[in-house]
């Protein structure tokens, strides 16, 4: 058992699953979505990306530029959010949670890229 | 690059996995501890009222307590966080610091600097393995010529003294062992523009495995090795490599010329020396004997020679039978007068120091000369910072191996048509040296000459090619004219005249010239400049042609022509 490999199992599961919690749900309902899990998304995204710094495999650096991407779409679902709140000053109207929500789903399909990768790898290794 | 950029982002994990927590925490227990607004009702703080007021606790600018003065629950909880995220950041930045000083990170670095300056050199180089004495000058010629050279070395102290060293242009080096193959590839040695592998280390087996190595990457690559062995030298011939360069060998020859055929050693010397330098004399020795003090790898060469000119020698060995000296060897250093009168030093003609020990060859210059002050001294100098005491210490010929390499390597890499010209030079008698010396010393008197060459060709003959395509003859005798006043002849002479026939040792002026052709010329460098007119101005050459100047303008055609 190799614990570097169990710990960003954990962390990128886990940052699909919170991910996939905060995407669930309709689209045009504010209750439905909840900011703290947007949060706790963003949160573990950016710590699976921080375990991928320096991996020199080739599969390595697929998963770092994945999670790069969710961590990307996750963060601009929470900008539109701030933006919506405090710049515009509208607070979350339909459109802006329906943008936040749909950033989070592209989020979403990055973080499946990332666990099907790592499936693959996991699998290939047969042992 | 990626080198570099992964070994960063390995060691900046840790810090960054830690931030990130506690500011995640930080942020979170803000929005979790409920507050009391400025009208007195419960208030919980948003993400980002919260992530904004821990980004300047946390750097410790300290705006204050945003938007609502804080409860005491929400000052507990800043001031814990206040310290942890102070701690963090000086962990973080001790990290960054850390990495700045790696040893790991310096290196890969500069190997990362020095692989982007090669592959970026887009003129013909040449790569130096060993920047030792020799080749520290070997870069210094090149450097004074603007050829480019890459040198590998593996002492850092050399490196040092390269970048001291004030090269004319800038030479990419590397602190790294030339004999690996990554290295090699890193200085050039598989880049187009590389025209040669120069292998100068002090060891033979590494100057070997540097030029099988050149060779397998790149065949067509110019080879230049540095050998002391004879074993190694005909293994490195039998895998082509270009030039192998024995200094014991080089010097033995050197001294027996000098000794039979002094013009010739003295031609030689003058076409191997730095241009304006100042010229040498001719060394002038009796037919004698000769006494050889040590018989090892300097003295074997050496005795050779000098018996295949039928010379008597006398060797002087303190091992004479683990080095096979020859039979009425006399055993001892040298050093002493007793063995050097049991050698009958007063009735030789000169003496060669050849020891393996500087102190000694000196030592032993200075009591031969008490016992024989008419002798002939050649002295061994095996370490290059003696140099000043060697000079000083009288001896009429100094071997310096570094020296004696450099010169050789110098005039095969800046002017491979100077070492066609000496090997068919030696060819003729001595007689011939003489009078072509003395025709050096009128065309550049008290000076080195300078040493030119060129190609009649569209690049650098512009105005002769096009009069040879017009069907005009142009013969050596127009390019020797002066293009301001063609009744002066410029002050250098031909050397060597190589076409598709062949090459000739010093052509007759009227020799025509045609495309292709390749000439070597000796003078000035004011003719050298004054040339270059005459072979690209087309107006130059005209004059130098014909004696006048047509017109020009199509105004002047119309006015002048005819």
């Amino acid at each position: 058992m190799n614990p570097e490999k169990v710990i960003y199992a954990f962390t990128i599961i886990l940052a699909m699953t919170l991910n996939f919690g905060f995407f669930l749900g309709d689209m045009h309902i504010a209750g439905d979505h909840h900011v703290y899990e947007l949060y706790a998304a963003i949160f573990v995204n950016a710590v699976a990306t921080i375990l991928k710094f320096g991996d020199r495999s080739h599969i390595g650096s697929v998963l770092l530029a994945s999670s790069l991407v969710a961590v990307i779409q996750l963060v601009a679902a929470a900008g539109v959010w701030g933006f919506a709140s405090y710049v515009i000053g509208t607070g979350l109207t339909p459109t802006a949670l329906a943008s936040v929500v749909s950033l989070s789903g592209g989020a979403l399909l990055a973080n499946l890229v990332s666990v099907t990768l790592l499936v693959i790898e996991t699998v290939s290794l047969r042992r | 690059m990626d080198t570099v950029l992964f070994l960063v982002l390995r060691r900046m994990r840790a810090p960054l996995l830690l931030i990130s927590t506690v500011y995640a925490v930080a942020t979170l227990g803000l929005t979790a501890i409920p507050g009391i607004d400025d009208s007195g009702n419960i208030w919980y703080m948003d993400f980002f009222h919260a992530f904004y007021f821990v980004t300047f606790m946390g750097t410790t600018i300290g705006f204050g307590e945003i938007p609502y003065a804080f409860t005491d629950a929400q000052r507990l909880w800043a001031l814990i966080f206040i310290y942890i995220t102070v701690v963090t950041w000086i962990y973080t930045i001790g990290t960054i610091l850390n990495l700045l000083q790696d040893e790991t990170l310096k290196r890969a670095i500069t190997q990362y600097q020095f692989k982007t300056t090669v592959a970026k050199l887009r003129e013909p180089f040449y790569l130096i393995c060993g920047y030792g004495d020799t080749g520290e000058m070997l870069v210094d010629a090149l450097a004074r010529r603007m050829i480019a050279a890459v040198v590998l070395e593996i002492k850092p102290e050399r490196i040092d003294s390269l970048i001291l060293g004030g090269h004319a242009l800038y030479i990419p080096r590397l602190c790294a062992d030339a004999s690996d193959p990554e290295n090699m590839i890193l200085g050039g040695a598989t880049h187009p523009m590389c025209q040669g592998v120069v292998a100068l280390t002090d060891k033979n087996a590494v100057n070997l495995h540097i030029a099988i190595t050149a060779k397998v990457l790149r065949p067509q690559v110019k080879v230049v090795c540095r050998a002391e062995s004879h074993d190694i030298e005909a293994n490195m011939a039998s895998f082509g490599t270009d030039y192998i360069v024995d200094p014991f060998d080089t010097f033995a020859i050197n001294l027996a010329t000098a000794l039979h055929a002094p013009h010739q050693h003295l031609l030689n010397a003058w076409l191997r020396s730095e241009a304006g330098d100042s010229l040498t004399e001719i060394t002038d020795v009796e037919p004698g004997r000769w006494v050889l003090c040590g018989y090892g790898r300097f003295g074997k060469p050496i005795f050779e020679h000098l018996i295949n000119q039928d010379m008597d020698v006398q060797v002087i060995e303190p091992n004479p039978e683990g080095q096979g000296a020859p039979a009425n060897c006399v055993k001892g250093l040298g050093t002493e007068a007793v063995t050097l009168l049991e050698a009958d030093i007063e009735n030789a003609v000169g003496i060669v120091a050849g020891t393996n020990d500087d102190s000694n060859n000196l030592s032993i210059i200075v009591t031969a000369r008490a016992l024989n002050p008419n002798l002939f001294t050649v002295a061994r100098q095996t370490e290059h910072f003696n140099r000043a005491v060697f000079r000083h210490s009288g001896a009429n010929m100094v071997m310096a191996p570094s020296e004696v390499v450099a010169r050789k390597i110098k005039t095969l890499l800046t002017n491979p048509r100077v070492d066609d010209f000496l090997s068919l030079a030696h060819a003729h008698s001595d007689d011939w040296a003489a009078s072509l010396l003395r025709e050096l010393e009128i065309v550049s008197p008290n000076r080195i000459p300078e040493l030119w060459e060129i190609v009649i060709n569209h690049e650098f003959a512009h105005a002769v090619s096009q009069a040879l395509r017009n069907g005009e003859i142009v013969t050596i005798y127009h390019l020797l004219r002066d293009h301001t006043d063609r009744a002066n002849a410029l002050s250098a002479i031909t050397l060597l005249h190589a076409s598709a026939t062949g090459s000739f040792c010093l052509p007759t002026i009227d020799t025509s010239l045609k495309a292709g052709d390749r000439l070597l010329f000796a003078g000035t460098r004011s003719s050298r400049s004054q040339m270059n007119w005459t072979l690209q101005n087309l107006t130059a050459l005209e004059y130098v042609l014909t004696g006048e100047v047509s017109p020009q303008t199509i105004v002047g055609k119309w006015l002048f022509g005819d």
